[in-house]
């Protein structure tokens, strides 16, 4: 369960170009729920899953997650427990190491980094079998650099990487954004079969309505730091891209823009 | 033969300061300006243990240590007060140059007629008569062999994976739960600690300790490693720390061949910053090549 308390949090505090992006910011997310969230770009959405992780500090409230407060935790602690995969899928994968250690690596998240070998040449059989269901043929390029692979390659390895060891929270950051059409169709399906299989408390940062609408098993729609749409299970079941898209105009002519 | 004697000895023992900088330069994309000072460090501490009379073994790994904290510091600067790569390492090279005096007691300290890791009572009676004028060539190699072979053996631990990493792509450290900042900085350590390794076995070839050892040793370390990685890139059959070693053995080559040709060896320094220059300018010609094509 995440909780965050009454988030403040001002861009360039002090200058003429001050910004307050969150004020009271309230919100929960409960085990195992898959939050879909959308919104015009500066609504809030990457800020928020920033504040999750701890790569933005906020001003102030709180952030709890599973009951424990924290609020004050260095971001590479608070990953311990989060997996997260970004829009860059460069991000998520080591460019000049080949898919074995990569997945080597994501596989000893939360063990210790010591003297001992960094590939376990017993589990490369383990891997393989992990990567066949994604019909990219990467179980063959077990040797091949990660950064000579496509984009949609590495997000999907990408995804896997950052569900391989228990997560609390899995953390999902316009991850389609930068494929084509039809790789992102796979991703996205990844996505919902991994968060289903290991019932991960997921939050989805969309630009795409339709992948909102379809999957997860809740909706958000943020506007200016707030959220001016939340509708769960049976109410978003009911809920068709066009409703979401005539919201989304409605916010975007109040705008101006 | 004299010549190829030298150049042998010199580039073994530069290889393993270019593997240290190998690390930090290729591993960790951190351009480390200490090793001017980390270098020069090592000789300094050699100099001084050699003279009081200090077992010669016992230099090695006091140098490797000492070496290691000096990169633990630049690593701090760097990690924990945010200060920009390159200028972490100007600072504490700019500092060490002061500290290398203190702890020599002089600019200039020579060893001759002391017992070091290559003349010694224990090398005396083991080598052969046939085999005495090579005793520092062979030593060195020997050196610079089980650097390479405990670096790559390092490499491809678990922690030696997390090195990598974070070269390649921080996020991903932070993504699997790890300071990043921490791992930089052990890796700043091992590479000076052996950069000062290093300067502790170029002593004992001298025999002596200078101040000015230490200036340009960034710029030889970071040619030989660009060498060695740029041109040695197709031989893909070799690992990338035997292409550095090699590297450096190139490097030392090359300027021992310009110093043959005539130029004075006052211009020593003047030859390693132009080959070093080539070196850039062959290297990204290269590169651009490959992008068009």
């Amino acid at each position: 369960m995440i909780e965050l308390k009454k988030i403040c949090k001002n861009y360039n505090p002090g200058s003429v170009n001050e910004i307050c992006l969150f004020h009271n910011f309230d919100l929960k997310v409960e085990s195992g729920e898959f939050v879909s969230v959308v919104g015009s770009n500066g609504s809030g959405k990457t800020s928020m899953l920033n504040i999750i992780c701890g790569s933005i500090e906020i001003d102030r409230g709180s952030i709890i997650v599973n009951g424990n407060d924290i609020t004050g935790m260095k971001d590479y602690i608070r990953h311990k427990r989060i997996g997260r995969v970004f829009q860059d899928p460069s991000k998520g994968t080591c460019p000049d190491m080949n898919i074995l250690e990569n997945m080597s690596i994501a596989d000893n998240k939360g063990k210790p980094f010591n003297l001992g070998r960094g590939t376990n040449r017993q589990k490369t059989d383990a891997y393989k079998d992990m990567l066949r269901p994604l019909n990219l043929g990467l179980e063959d390029k077990m040797d091949t650099k990660v950064g000579a692979l496509s984009g949609g390659q590495r997000q999907a390895l990408s995804l896997l990487m950052s569900t391989m060891t228990p997560i609390d929270i899995l953390i999902l950051d316009e991850h389609t954004a930068a494929l084509d059409p039809k790789t992102a169709e796979i991703i996205m399906q990844l996505t919902d079969q991994i968060v289903k299989e290991k019932s991960l408390t997921t939050l989805m940062v969309t630009h795409n309505l339709r992948y909102a609408v379809e999957y997860g098993n809740r909706i958000l729609m943020m506007h200016e730091g707030n959220i001016i749409l939340d509708k769960r299970e049976e109410q978003k079941a009911i809920l068709e891209t066009e409703e979401i898209m005539n919201i989304f105009n409605k916010i975007s002519v109040e705008c101006g823009n | 033969m004299t010549l190829l004697l030298s150049v042998l000895e010199q580039g073994f023992i530069y290889s393993i300061m270019a593997l240290g900088m190998y690390i930090t330069y290729k591993i960790l994309d951190f351009p480390d300006m200490t090793v001017d000072g980390s270098f020069p460090m090592g000789a300094a501490i050699t100099a001084v243990m050699i003279s009081r009379g200090a077992l010669p073994a016992l230099t090695l790994p006091i140098c490797f240590l000492a070496g290691a904290v000096i990169g633990m510091l630049t690593g701090l600067i760097h990690v924990k007060f945010k200060v920009r790569d390159l200028l972490s390492g100007i600072i504490m090279m700019t500092a060490l140059y002061s500290l290398n005096l203190a702890i020599a007691g002089r600019a200039n300290l020579p060893i001759y007629n002391m017992q070091t890791i290559f003349d010694n009572v224990f090398f005396d009676a083991l080598m052969p008569e046939w085999l005495k004028g090579y005793q520092t060539v062979i030593v060195v190699a020997l050196i610079a062999f089980l650097v390479k072979v405990i670096l790559d053996a390092y490499l491809a631990t678990k922690s030696g994976y997390l090195l990598r990493a974070v070269g390649d792509n921080e996020t991903l450290v932070t993504s699997l739960g790890k300071d990043k900042g921490f791992v930089k900085i052990v890796g700043l350590s091992i590479a000076n600690g052996m950069v000062a390794l290093s300067g502790c076995i170029f002593a004992q070839q001298q025999r002596f300790f200078d101040i000015s050892i230490g200036t340009g040793t960034a710029v030889i370390g970071l040619a030989s490693v660009i060498i060695g990685t740029s041109l040695l890139k197709k031989i893909t059959f070799i690992k990338v720390t035997t292409s550095v070693v090699a590297g450096a053995l190139i490097y030392k080559a090359c300027v021992a061949l310009a110093v043959r040709m005539g130029l004075p060896s006052s211009y020593l320094k003047m030859i390693t910053a132009v080959l070093f220059l080539l070196i850039l300018i062959i290297g990204s010609d290269k590169k651009k090549k490959v992008k068009t094509a």
